[in-house]
């Protein structure tokens, strides 16, 4: 299979996350992007955004994996990342982080330009409005703090969710409060972020919902950690899973057929 | 002891305790819900007040590119209103310069309004070091003036306190009172501290107030309140002393005006507080009332320092504790955790410059970066890019733990070398993958134990998605 789209070449920025813990929501960006006549292709030499560095104070070494994210997506129409928080940093924080460097600036500003969020490229660009998919269930959304805040991704997703047959999508009470992940944060903050996803799986609870959705896998591990180790039958899933209809394998952090339940 | 107890290195610990306290989460969820809700509402109230907000952000941006020239047209408007202008370079400086007026004016007791300069120096065990006995008036301020401890709010001080706390100080400390006087509801505390403080009120040689506003058009200090308690602390004693940051500038009334419109709706949902009081020099002849001297103490305490730097912008902040009210991190820890006088993230961002960096540290690095302080800020202060830049600080310096360090340096050099990063990652997460197959999660794992402490560990799928793109490429 080739890529067939006649629409716009896209540049998928798969995200360090998705590329080596979640393939399929790899998978669901180019069945979405294809679905939407665009031209998808995967720039071999990418690798993460730079996030972590540039939000552990390591400006360096946030430049230099920026610069190699610039050569490798600069020559596509847009680049397209299925995470709020990493098209954030590439569209707003790429331009502060090399606003002293003549050379890279220019470079970095026109990157910021065309970069976008999977499910507000789809609805915003792209001006689609409705998908090709099936999902029986009630899900709720979660809206992760990069995209809803850098971005202003909030209404993007629920119209397509609306859209998708058999779905019945639920409010889930404070969406819009963090989830407790904020990258290297969970770790070094283990306690107060416990705390904060506690209060995000009890809301989750509240919602009714047999199905959590989100855009951002990083937020979507810290959830599910929690989910699962509460023993929560609630399944967990990247929002493009369910827009692309790719649902159907398992959720994050579930068994596959036939497997355990507890390790 | 002349001031709090800086216990901000031991963040950690304090914000274990705090999670652990039924009665401060219990008073947390108190914050998460209201104060959002109230500001949220008066904010959607006001057609116009993104618009003020930028205008509000505009007004200090301007008055802080030309602080110089607006301080010293306030210092001489407050001198020809036949007031006094006292510079203090530090808090040593600024405590002494109070004790003085105190001394000349042959004080023993104080009023005070909430200040909270007075925390960030040390005021009150300063004055009592010194024999002169300082009474806190606001009623938050009260409480915890008697419970011996630091503000854990910014506009709430003692918002950490139940009901029942403050009435077991309150028979503790007001021994004169019947015991068998009924204190079970807040209005029959409220009675009690307004009893009790209006003799004090009387008594007192000379009342202090901080200020939410100093005007350089006018030299008028401004306050803003709910108790009515700063109009006594300023009027009725003979001796009125303003004490003040150097930021607290604004150019004109209208400029004050403008940002009064943000100010308590973003604090505390109200259009406007109960009181805005408005100081102009002392008494003069023909006027009813009014101190017969009005000092004011500018304090610098560091901020001449941030103007010019990465942190200029901090200096816009008006104390609103907006930022705070919607921090999830203050949510689950309250405000004593953060080990000083300001907590929230405004705290994360100022504390490090007056304690340093080196105490203040996990201040700034604790916070998720979830942007909502900023989306509330009514000065449009960019909270989460401040704290990065004590972040980048810290790094630069070599503060940052070396574990964190060595993690940092060790995914630079592979997400710098592509070819190296996808080999070795399709190796990693085959194994972790095929370790993972049965539950589809860790329960724990070597190495991310800081996750597995607190949440199961999802298993990746097994191939990276880089893997299976090319597969997809060679089979076209």
């Amino acid at each position: 299979m080739t890529p067939t789209g006649t629409g716009p070449r896209v540049a998928l920025f798969v995200t360090c996350l998705v590329d080596l813990y979640r393939p399929t929501v790899g998978w669901a960006a180019v069945k979405l992007l294809e679905d939407a006549g665009c031209t998808v292709e995967v720039p071999a030499a990418q690798t993460c955004c730079g996030q972590p560095a540039y939000n552990s104070g390591d400006k360096a070494d946030a430049k230099a994996i920026a610069e190699g994210v610039i050569r490798a997506f600069e020559g596509y129409d847009f680049v397209v990342a299925p995470s709020g928080s990493c098209a954030g940093m590439i569209k707003a924080h790429y331009g502060e982080l090399f606003q002293d460097d003549p050379n890279w600036s220019p470079r970095a500003d026109a990157l910021s330009a065309k970069t976008f969020e999977l499910v507000s490229f789809l609805t915003d660009v792209l001006g689609v409005s409705a998908v090709d998919a099936r999902h029986s269930g009630t899900v709720t959304y979660h809206d992760s703090c990069s995209g809803l805040r850098e971005l202003g991704i909030k209404a993007q997703p629920r119209a397509l969710l609306a859209t998708v047959d058999g779905l019945s999508l639920r409010d889930l009470p404070d969406a819009e409060v963090c989830c407790g992940f904020g990258g290297t944060f969970c770790v070094k903050y283990g306690e107060i972020s416990d705390k904060i996803v506690s209060k995000k799986t009890a809301n989750v609870a509240l919602s009714g919902a047999d199905t959590l959705l989100a855009g951002d896998l990083g937020c979507l591990l810290n959830m599910a950690g929690k989910l699962k180790r509460q023993g929560s039958a609630v399944e967990v899933r990247h929002v493009a899973e369910v827009l692309a209809g790719m649902a159907d394998g398992p959720a994050i952090g579930e068994a596959r057929k036939g497997g355990k339940t507890v390790a | 002891m002349t001031a709090h107890v800086i216990t901000s290195p031991r963040f950690k610990e304090n914000a274990h305790e705090a999670m652990l306290s039924p009665p401060l989460q219990k008073a947390m969820g108190n914050v998460e819900r209201n104060f959002i809700e109230r500001r949220a509402q008066a904010a959607a109230n006001l057609p116009e007040f993104e618009a003020l907000r930028d205008a509000a952000r505009d007004i200090k941006t301007h008055t802080l590119k030309h602080l110089d020239l607006y301080l010293e047209a306030y210092e001489r408007k407050v001198t020809e209103a036949g007031g006094h202008v006292h510079w203090a370079a530090d808090a040593d400086a600024a405590n002494k310069i109070v004790l003085d007026i105190c001394r000349k004016a042959g004080a023993r007791t104080v009023t005070k309004g909430k200040s909270m300069i007075s925390e960030e120096i040390g005021l009150n065990g300063f004055l009592e070091a010194n024999g002169v006995t300082p009474v806190e008036t606001d009623l938050g301020e009260y409480i915890i003036q008697l419970r011996g401890e630091a503000p854990s709010h910014i506009i709430a001080p003692a918002v950490h306190v139940n009901k029942e706390e403050v009435e077991a100080e309150f028979r503790r400390v007001h021994t004169h009172l019947d015991p068998k006087r009924d204190l079970s509801e807040p209005t029959s505390l409220l009675a009690e501290a307004r009893g009790e403080l209006r003799q004090k009120f009387l008594a007192a040689d000379v009342g202090i107030t901080g200020a939410n506003f100093l005007i350089a058009e006018t030299g008028t200090s401004v306050i803003v309140t709910n108790e009515g308690n700063g109009d006594l602390t300023q009027i009725l004693p003979r001796v009125h002393v303003v004490i003040a940051s150097l930021e607290k500038i604004t150019p004109t009334l209208e400029d004050a005006s403008q940002i009064l419109r943000v100010l308590a709706r973003s604090a505390t949902g109200q259009e406007m507080s109960v009181y805005t009081t408005f100081s102009t020099g002392p008494r003069r002849p023909g006027d009813p009332d009014g101190p017969e001297e009005y000092h004011v103490v500018l304090l610098d305490n560091g901020r001449s320092a941030m103007l010019g730097t990465e942190f200029e912008d901090m200096l816009r902040c008006i104390r609103c504790g907006a930022c705070m009210n919607h921090c999830p991190v203050y949510h689950a820890i309250g405000g004593h955790a953060y080990g000083w006088v300001y907590p929230g993230p405004m705290g994360a961002v100022l504390t490090p410059t007056l304690i340093g960096v080196e105490k203040g540290g996990h201040l700034p690095n604790a916070s998720t970066f979830c942007g909502r302080c900023e989306s509330v800020c009514p000065m449009r202060i960019p909270l989460p890019k401040l704290m990065r830049h004590w972040r980048e600080r810290e790094f630069e310096r070599h503060l940052t733990p070396p574990t964190a360090r060595w993690s940092l340096k060790t995914w630079a050099f592979f997400a710098t070398r592509p070819r190296l990063y996808r080999l070795a990652t399709r190796v990693a997460m085959g194994t972790l993958g095929m370790l993972g197959r049965g539950s589809g999660r860790f329960r724990s794992l070597p190495l991310a134990s800081g996750w597995t402490k607190y949440r199961d560990m999802p298993a990746p799928q097994g191939s990276t998605f880089q893997a299976e793109w090319a597969k997809r490429r060679r089979a076209a």
